[in-house]
């Protein structure tokens, strides 16, 4: 299927999603680690628009953004598929991942990130759209049903770097009461 | 069928509706239309589908919606395939999604250039212009079109951004899209307003530069040159 790297930092949540998903499909790549402060000529070269991580670069021919990579690499290598078949379920599982990195990512980072009044306006916001992500998954194992899928893979984050984020940006998002299916 | 009605809640004034409409009619697929006041009342029926955003447009086919434009253009594509809006090639595909997603993150630019003054007006025609730029230097290159020689996804999700922003430019009182600055771009949208699908699927011009200088007015409180 020929030859992928993807360059990207390891802390970054977006680079997880890659790496899960092509761990998931079994897909051997070569990981090229970037410093953020420190963009290769490379990276700048692959993707000239946002120049950011991560980059896959399959072939070598360069792809950014990790939801497109995500679909790609679903599309390419087709067993094990990641999103749902039935056009309607794609639609709301791709609605589900814009609300995602548009509105919750950035409402968890404003609370993590800001003081006072706003830290406390961004806290209401981003426990809202947990709420709407909570129902999303009630009754659930995974987003995906019994096993994962694309949706576990966006929201992937939440099981691991919202702790790291609460404890560093002084706020508690996510807990057990409020949430009992998320926290799942 | 009842159970295969098409129906979109959109709005004339609204590129995004739009998109869903050339996408509809591009395919050959009948659909009632059903306009919203989306600014300063929107219908149950709308809250009742679009409960998270509330916004238009929104696509019910067979009773189920489908919100956010280009999601409901890719749902077109999907349960529609003849006509394909997207290339064949997975990579290709990739690279005409990546730059549907670039047309909506920048895109909003015009809006917020639209609706400030001052260093928050000044910051958003910079974005306009990088945007404007990228486009005509990373995304058309020498193409017809976005999509080759027929209009495809990206000249969709372009598409409207295009048009309105010659609308912004007139409201506001101001020249972004130099055809000596962008002459690719330029090319590509004269030749995009006369598609057939797009040529009688545009709003009205003047009804739009009326409805707009008033949303300006109204949100800035002066009267624009």
């Amino acid at each position: 299927m020929g030859e992928l790297t993807l360059i990207a930092t390891p802390q970054s949540s977006y680079c997880a999603r890659i790496q899960w998903t092509l761990k998931l499909k079994g897909v051997e790549y070569e990981f090229i680690e970037e410093d953020l402060l420190n963009k290769s000529p490379l990276l700048l070269e692959s993707n000239p628009a946002y120049k950011k991580f991560p980059t896959i670069l399959h072939e070598g021919k360069p792809l950014a953004e990790s939801l497109i990579i995500l679909e790609y690499i679903d599309q390419v290598w087709k067993h094990y598929p990641l999103l749902p078949h039935d056009p309607s379920d794609k639609a709301i599982a791709r609605s589900s991942a814009k609300f995602a990195d548009e509105k919750l990512i950035v409402e968890v980072w404003e609370a993590f990130k800001s003081e006072g009044e706003k830290k406390e306006k961004a806290i209401k916001a981003a426990v809202e759209s947990l709420a709407t992500v909570d129902k999303q998954i009630e009754g659930k194992k995974c987003f995906g049903g019994e096993r994962i899928g694309y949706l576990d893979l966006v929201y992937g984050w939440l099981a691991h770097w919202l702790n790291v984020m609460e404890e560093v940006g002084g706020m508690k998002l996510l807990d057990k009461e409020s949430f009992p299916s998320l926290h799942q | 069928m009842a159970d295969d009605q098409v129906k979109l809640h959109g709005s004339w004034v609204s590129l995004y509706s739009f998109r869903v409409i050339w996408a509809l009619e591009i395919k050959g697929i009948s659909y009632e239309s059903i306009e919203e006041d989306f600014l300063y009342n929107k219908s149950q029926l709308l809250l009742q589908y679009n409960p998270v955003h509330k916004k238009i447009p929104v696509l019910v086919h067979g009773g189920k919606p489908v919100c956010e434009s280009m999601i409901i253009v890719e749902y077109i594509e999907e349960t529609w395939p003849h006509n394909p809006l997207l290339p064949r090639d997975p990579y290709e595909r990739a690279l005409a999604r990546f730059w549907v997603k670039f047309v909506d993150d920048k895109g909003p630019a015009i809006w917020r250039m639209f609706k400030s003054r001052g260093k928050e007006h000044e910051k958003a025609k910079t974005e306009s212009l990088e945007m404007l730029r990228t486009m005509e230097q990373h995304a058309l290159g020498d193409k017809k079109f976005f999509g080759g020689d027929e209009i495809g996804i990206v000249d969709i999700a372009f598409g409207g951004f295009a048009y309105w922003l010659g609308v912004v430019e007139e409201v506001v009182g101001l020249k972004l899209f130099e055809d000596q600055a962008f002459p690719r771009l330029h090319a590509w949208s004269n030749d995009f307003k006369q598609v057939s699908v797009t040529k009688r699927n545009l709003p009205d011009p003047h009804r739009m530069l009326v409805f707009y200088k008033d949303v300006r007015e109204k949100l800035l409180g002066f009267t624009s040159s």
